[in-house]
């Protein structure tokens, strides 16, 4: 075996996300709720990648993400890929787009935005010139990728 | 979100919300409504005025816009006696209060308030100012002011002066203002200087810029200078206040530097930064603006009740 072998196993059935900021992994384990899945997980980071320097990837077998859980990926690390896995092969490989907007999972970072006052769901458009920016439709307060922070 | 042509029915929350053509016609009604007054124009109209901080300008020029056009006002200016206090929450309030109301015109500490409120409100809600965010009806008069005082917005140059970093009412001007070909100057010590964002839409949108801290410097160019307080709350630290609080002072030897045409703008309320030795002056128009509250707010209150068109 060459020494560029991922030691991570291949899946028969489910989702592989790859191309991952190895900084962004946990994060993204986090957001899918990986911690309570009743299936097999594979994480590895600190990969080499061309693209990234250091990139990670998740092996998820027997699930396959919403749509939604997608584009909720694209937030926390935009330059991720998505592969479809059936029978061990690729079926599906898609770049996660960014939606225009986002509902519901990311807190606004302004303490005093009536989202962290009130029981009402965070709303924001979705800005992605000069990087990924996110502003609340509420308090009209912008947020960097750095300050996203899921509820 | 920009709003269509039509204002009736519409919420007043984000001076982002209006297009050029919006401006320009609010700005029209408002001219015809101080030229002539329409005592009865909202007859039979009640507007909830929900103030759940104090205010005293915008609270009051509400109130007798309203009362100006033959309507009445229910409200409150204290959150403390209402059923806030043990609890409500505002998407409950604001859905009592539109069974007895037809506008409700509302003030709140946190921001983005009134949008929530008007997301539950099947009636207008007027923004009359939500913490640091956006105070919408200020800039209308203010915008409303430099027509009348100036004239054309195109070709105007404006500088800013003061706590640009924290002041509400820059920015939001500033916004309304790059509708139109004007040039700016942002005149402030590096620590409340005008947010980086704001430098960089007015620019993409083809507004000369110019960032400076030194205001003798600059004056001769302003055709309006738009002074703002520096905002002792703002400042976690006091020492840091200290250092600022009289960094600029308009007075009689900053207005020999400045055009003789020059106006004199400020939101108010003022702490020192304007010598009142100028208040009688021409130059000096910030209580003629203060003034226009009245027409800016009859405008508004009579469009989105549907009652102007």
């Amino acid at each position: 075996m060459s020494g560029k072998t991922l030691r991570i196993a291949a899946i028969k059935e489910g989702t592989v996300i790859d191309h991952i900021p190895a900084e962004k992994i946990f994060s993204v384990v986090r957001f899918l709720k990986l911690d309570k899945a009743s299936g097999p997980v594979s994480v590895a980071t600190n990969l080499m990648s061309k693209l990234l320097g250091k990139k990670g990837v998740i092996k998820i077998s027997g699930r396959e993400l919403t749509s939604v859980e997608v584009e909720e990926i694209a937030l926390l690390a935009p330059e991720a890929t998505i592969n479809i896995i059936k029978e061990y092969d690729v079926a599906q490989k898609r770049q996660v787009t960014l939606p225009k907007q986002i509902k519901g999972f990311v807190c606004c970072m302004n303490p005093n935005c009536i989202t962290n006052k009130q029981p009402v769901s965070t709303r924001f458009s979705v800005k992605n010139q000069d990087g990924l920016k996110l502003k609340c439709s509420y308090c009209e307060r912008e947020m960097g990728q750095r300050q996203i922070r899921i509820i | 979100m920009m709003v269509s042509s039509s204002f009736k029915g519409r919420d007043v929350l984000s001076i982002n919300d209006f297009s050029r053509e919006d401006l320009l016609h609010l700005l029209k009604v408002a001219g015809e409504l101080e030229k002539k007054p329409r005592p009865d124009l909202l007859k039979g109209k009640i507007m909830a005025s929900l103030f759940f901080e104090p205010s005293t300008r915008t609270k009051l020029s509400f109130a007798a816009s309203m009362l100006k056009l033959g309507g009445q006002v229910i409200g409150f200016a204290d959150a403390g006696t209402t059923s806030v206090k043990k609890g409500e929450t505002l998407w409950d309030t604001t859905r009592m209060v539109e069974a007895y109301s037809d506008v409700i015109v509302m003030r709140h500490s946190v921001e983005g308030a009134p949008r929530l409120s008007a997301e539950a409100a099947s009636i207008p809600v007027v923004n009359a100012g939500d913490g640091a965010n956006q105070h919408p009806t200020q800039t209308l008069l203010d915008l409303y002011t430099i027509q009348k005082e100036h004239g054309d917005f195109d070709g105007m140059t404006i500088g800013f002066v003061g706590d640009l970093k924290y002041g509400r009412t820059v920015h939001s001007l500033a916004v309304a203002l790059s509708h139109f070909k004007c040039s700016m100057h942002f005149v402030a010590p590096n620590a409340l200087k005008m947010p980086d964002s704001y430098i960089s839409m007015l620019k993409e949108k083809g507004i000369v810029v110019t960032e400076t801290d030194d205001l003798e410097g600059a004056a001769k160019e302003f055709d309006v200078l738009y002074m703002t307080r520096i905002q002792e709350e703002r400042f976690p630290d006091p020492i840091e206040y200290q250092k600022y609080k009289s960094v600029y002072r308009i007075d009689k030897k900053i207005l020999k530097l400045c055009k003789e045409s020059v106006k004199i703008m400020h939101p108010l309320p003022r702490v020192g930064e304007i010598d009142p030795a100028l208040d009688e002056m021409e130059q000096a128009i910030y209580f003629k603006q203060a003034a226009n509250g009245i027409p800016v707010r009859q405008a508004i209150l009579g469009l989105v009740l549907g009652k102007l068109e």
